[in-house]
């Protein structure tokens, strides 16, 4: 771990000042993902702004009908949260897929929706990664790539998105809002917040240096069946290799979002046209255009294999 | 004392404290987190400072420069020593990867520099400054390309298992060319790590040319001798200490880099240095179950008598490396008059491959007994059935050798009772729950039972206490315990009154933990100090120490009684002795039999398999403590399960090292995925073992499970995976169509 300093913020303004001020100032919140990161000097920030005395911690109603989830809310208490629970089980059920109890405790939605790839070579700094240090090279694509991405990569990196949450919230259509330095704010869809990796596979995200989320809000919620089926090679405590969260309505109409195949949760909305007529059709739309390596082409068969238990267990 | 005629009726026969199922002595040390592991060991000496190792970026080739001026200059730094700055070190007895020193690299992550700063956080950033410049060499990475120059080797896993380059038996060709039913299938198990939870760690401190190590390692006479050798320096001048262990699983029967380092970083920094190995080390520093390419071949007759079995294992391992002992099962668990096992060893330039719990049996019996689960099939019979028509109570390859004790069958025919086998559809994918494929399956465990010659010290104190002292660990097994109750059974004491004090090696020489040896021999020891304590203890009373009964605290012989405690009225009584072992081990083959019972579900669409029970029923001779057994079984049992579904060192083949080197990426099964799990001991005494009767149980409770696991998922999908680990993609594509 490099040396860093160490500063408190007390409002999002002024967060979001301080990270634009400061050269390689970088938020804290609950810590799960930034600190395993510096002790490994993958990330190394000169300046750390803690985060977690923002109030940021309530989920509040929005006029509209929605849910307005703050920023620092813990993982813990967003998919305990009653209204979570009664009108968004998509999002309670991913949440509770990932990690541990301990680490949901600690983990923010914020943190959650930013934290990164699970990459084995972006872990190890002997390796050339493009995503840790541009211009090194991938050494994924040619190496070890079971867990990594099928679809949407590029040949500069294929890593994944590897998280649950924000699986549920792509299916949900929720909304990202930041706040940056001088106050702006804005209102990022999560379909366009995470980035495909392209040429520049280390920027993960459209935020800008300094920005800061404030909050993630839910439009109504839109009913149905909420399924999150996450599959993974030991029943908990890993990373999917493929996940589902789909809402499914009487009709047979719904919605589809898949997690652990790409840079972002993948989710394509003229596949959901599909459904009615089952998980074949929709895998086949989802998934055209996948490229992926000899380790992880079972990924495209499980996508379909996965969203079949999904739909049945819809109509069940 | 010396072992060479069975046991007779005995002290230990009372059972008045053995074969109960005692908690742990060391229990509430551990829950309170108060047992002190080799890194909280603040206390034993003042002013510690931090190491923390550099590891090899290249996997092989040669260090030309370390560049430390940066790293001298950074925070808290105390000493840097580079590999270039000594000598090659010298070679543990059982290392085959030098540890440090020189310009060789010849593995990836190998030490190439220790930092010693005043914190850890800043040993660890320092280090980061540490600037190697390398020659890369070109390396043999890929086993299965280099298996076709593999060349045959004989060996011995040093653990209780061996075979030879080439051994044969009647005429193997022949038979099996002639034989009506024939398997002929290729089976493969890949690298493993011992993930034990406690990583490597030491404390070292020299005191002038003395070295004293507080370490987590499972044999300490051999860490001593090869921490000595490894330095250069008299063996009579180190001191190892390793009381408490969390876990070990054959990775800390050697002397590792953290005990190399400490030693060394604190000499440079003229301080006791602590160091441990980070997770994402450990994988590519230390050593690996290796992975293995095994072929097998079985020739039957229509009624299902083997004819001919062949097992040939392939595995690699850097030069001068031992093979993974794959075989050496085969040589002994089912009949046939014609057989033949050979085992091959490829150069590999990946880390050392050595020892890893039932080095041998573990990965051999995956392959073995999924092999006779098919051969059953092919025969149209029972696999338990199967099983059962080719035991022998005699080794195959010398049938004037009989087992000491060998019940197999009755291992398979409770389990069968108890699991409810019957209920079995012998038709593989018919049984259906929901979205789940259920399916069960069986296989034979087996392990050898190992003679290591034992000793201890038993000393009566003043205050009428005994006080056990040995080198002998406790690697989490339970050790503490069943020596103080060995102690106080031989003694006549409640538990309370027994001390047991480990793994020093001040303390006489025992066994040691590995090969799931340590229980019967190093009670053994203990009880043979007893005996000699018994005896200075009836002379000091005056009693004839033939006749004289230890019980209830008190000594009695014909119409005399004295409390025990007046033998040491003048002062404690120290008695020493071990055992040693005569030749009964070469009239006997003396082994440990389980029967594997294990039922999965295959989720339908993903091709997920979870466990839904498992049962082990073991012949292991004596239960010295039926809780603490236990334990070790179901532990085993668990790793079994990893090892069948998901357990994985990921070799990159042109970079050349382990890449999923954390336990994010090596995954071991977690609460989730073990619920339920039923062990039953068979009621066996074998009194060719030890006068204790005992045998180990450590290493059975893993042998089979894998093949169990995976004979459980082709009954359940009809789809039959030979490569471990069973991960759902070598299922998606043959799984029942779902859309
Ligand atoms: C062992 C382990 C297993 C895990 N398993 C899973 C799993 O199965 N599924 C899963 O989804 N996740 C998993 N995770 C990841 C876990 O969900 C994340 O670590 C966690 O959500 C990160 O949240 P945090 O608040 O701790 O983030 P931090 O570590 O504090 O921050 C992460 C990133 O977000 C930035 N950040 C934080 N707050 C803000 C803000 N308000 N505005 C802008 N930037 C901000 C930080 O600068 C940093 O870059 C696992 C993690 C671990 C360690
Ligand atoms: S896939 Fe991306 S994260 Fe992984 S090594 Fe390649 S560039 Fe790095």
């Amino acid at each position: 771990m490099k040396p860093f300093t160490f500063e408190r913020a007390r409002t999002p303004a002024e967060a979001a000042e301080a990270a634009s001020r400061t050269a390689g100032a970088r938020f804290i919140a609950g810590g799960t993902n930034l600190l395993d990161l510096m002790k490994l000097q993958i990330e190394t920030p000169a300046h750390l702004i803690d985060v977690n005395g923002l109030a940021l911690d309530r989920i509040e109603d929005t006029p509209d009908g929605g849910l307005r989830i703050g920023a620092l809310v813990r993982n813990t208490d967003m998919a305990a949260d009653a209204r979570v629970r009664r009108a968004y089980g998509l999002l309670s059920r991913a949440v509770v897929a990932g990690a541990s109890g301990q680490l949901r405790n600690q983990a923010t939605t914020a943190g959650n929706l930013l934290q990164r790839t699970r990459c084995p070579y972006f872990y190890d700094t002997n390796q050339p990664c493009n995503k840790r240090q541009p211009g090194s090279g991938c050494a994924a694509i040619a190496g070890v790539s079971r867990q990594l991405a099928v679809i949407g990569g590029s040949d500069a990196c294929i890593a994944t998105h590897p998280g649950d949450m924000a699986v549920a919230m792509r299916a949900l259509d929720a909304t990202v809002e930041t706040v940056k330095a001088g106050g702006a704010t804005r209102r990022i869809p999560i379909a366009g917040f995470h980035r495909l990796p392209g040429d520049m596979p280390q920027v993960d995200t459209v935020l800008e240096q300094g920005e800061l989320i404030t909050a993630v809000t839910l439009p109504p919620p839109v009913g149905g069946k909420q399924i999150y089926r996450k599959v993974r090679d030991r029943a908990s405590y890993a990373f999917a290799l493929v996940s589902v969260a789909a809402v499914v309505q009487p009709d047979g109409t719904g919605r589809v979002a898949v997690g652990g195949v790409a840079h972002k949760p993948w989710r394509v909305e003229a596949a959901e046209a599909e459904m009615p007529r089952g998980a074949k059709a929709v895998a086949a739309r989802l998934m055209q255009g996948a490229n992926p390596t000899h380790d992880n082409a079972f990924k495209v068969t499980l996508v379909e294999r996965t969203l079949a238990a999904v739909l049945a267990e819809a109509r069940a | 004392m010396k072992f060479d005629t069975p046991a007779t009726t005995n002290p230990i026969d009372q059972l008045k404290v053995v074969g109960k199922p005692i908690d742990r002595i060391d229990g509430p040390l551990k829950t309170t987190g108060t047992a002190p592991y080799a890194y909280e060991r603040h206390d034993v000496a003042p002013n510690q400072a931090y190491g923390y190792v550099v590891g090899s970026a290249i996997p092989k080739g040669r260090v030309n420069a370390v560049h430390v001026q940066e790293a001298m200059g950074a925070p808290g730094v105390l000493a840097i020593v580079s590999t270039l700055n000594v000598p090659q070190l010298g070679l543990g007895r059982m290392n085959t990867a030098r540890l440090f020193g020189g310009a060789e690299i010849q593995h990836y992550h190998q030490a190439v520099a220790v930092v010693v700063a005043e914190t850890f956080e800043q040993a660890r950033a320092a280090a980061m400054l540490v600037q190697v410049d390398y020659a890369g060499a070109p390396g043999k990475y890929d086993l299965a390309q280099e298996a076709p120059n593999a060349s045959p080797v004989g060996g011995s896993s040093g653990e209780g298992s061996s075979a030879g380059p080439v051994d044969r038996v009647g005429n193997f060709d022949a038979a099996f060319a002639s034989a009506v039913v024939k398997l002929d299938q290729t089976y493969t198990t890949p690298d493993e790590t011992h993930a034990m939870m406690e990583p490597f760690a030491t404390v070292a401190a020299w005191d002038g040319d003395k070295l004293t190590v507080w370490t987590s390692n499972q044999m300490v006479a051999w860490g001593k001798g090869d921490l000595a050798k490894t330095l250069d320096i008299p063996e009579a001048n180190v001191r190892l200490v390793s009381p408490f262990i969390g876990g070990g699983f054959g990775g800390k029967l050697f002397v590792r880099a953290d005990v190399a380092l400490a030693a060394i970083g604190a000499r440079a920094a003229k301080r006791p240095v602590k160091l441990a190995l980070t997770r994402p080390m450990i994988a590519n520093n230390t050593t690996h179950r290796p992975a293995t390419i095994q072929r097998i071949r079985i020739g039957a007759q229509p009624d299902g008598a083997i004819t001919a079995i062949a097992h040939e294992s392939t595995s690699g391992n850097l030069p001068k490396g031992k093979p993974e002992t794959a075989v050496a099962q085969t040589k002994l668990l089912y009949g046939g008059a014609n057989r033949l096992t050979s085992m091959r060893l490829a150069v590999l330039d990946l880390p050392e491959g050595n020892s890893m719990r039932a080095p041998g049996e573990a990965p051999g019996l995956m392959a073995l007994e999924i092999a006779m689960d098919e051969m059953a099939e092919k025969l149209g019979m029972d696999p338990i059935e199967f099983r059962i028509k080719n035991d022998t109570q005699v080794d195959p390859e010398k049938p004037d050798r009989p087992f000491s004790q060998r019940q197999l069958v009755q291992c398979l025919r409770q389990g069968a009772e108890r699991f409810g086998w019957k209920n079995r559809n012998p038709k593989p994918g018919q049984v259906q729950d929901g979205r789940w494929l259920v399916g069960m399956g069986v296989a034979a465990g087996f392990r050898n039972n190992q003679l290591t010659k034992s000793a201890a010290r038993v000393r009566l104190e003043t205050d009428g206490k005994v006080t056990v002292e040995t080198d002998m660990t406790d690697i989490g097994t339970g050790t503490y315990t069943i020596i103080a109750q060995t102690a106080a059974e031989m003694m006549g004491l409640p538990m309370n009154r027994v001390v047991v004090k480990l793994g020093d090696s001040d303390y006489p020489v025992s066994a040691g933990s590995g090969g799931q040896w340590g229980a019967n021999n190093s009670t053994a020891g203990v009880f043979a100090a007893s005996i000699k304590l018994r005896e200075t203890v009836a002379g000091r009373l005056g009693f004839n120490s033939a006749d004289a009964v230890f019980a209830d605290g008190r000594v009695r012989s014909g119409n005399r009684d004295a409390a025990l405690a007046d033998a040491a009225r003048d002062g404690a009584l120290v008695a020493e002795d071990g055992i040693e072992y005569g030749d009964l081990a070469k009239k006997y083959q003396q082994s440990t039999f389980a029967g594997h019972f294990v039922e999965v579900g295959v989720d339908s669409f993903t091709g997920e398999t979870r466990v839904r029970r498992m049962l082990a029923v073991c012949a292991a001779g004596r239960i010295l403590n039926p809780k603490s057994a236990r334990s070790q079984v179901i532990g085993a049992m668990t790793m079994g399960v990893g090892a069948a579904l998901m357990e994985e060192l990921a070799v990159d083949t042109k970079r050349g090292f382990f890449v999923n080197h954390d336990l994010a990426g090596y995954e071991v099964p977690v609460h989730a995925d073990i619920p339920y799990q039923e062990v039953v001991f068979l009621d066996e005494t074998d009194p060719i073992s030890s006068p204790m009767k005992a045998k180990g149980v450590g290493e059975l409770g893993l042998c089979g499970v894998g093949a169990a696991v995976a004979n459980a998922v082709y009954n359940a999908t009809g789809v039959r995976v030979r490569d471990y680990p069973l991960t759902l993609d070598k299922l998606i594509d043959q799984l029942p169509q779902v859309a």
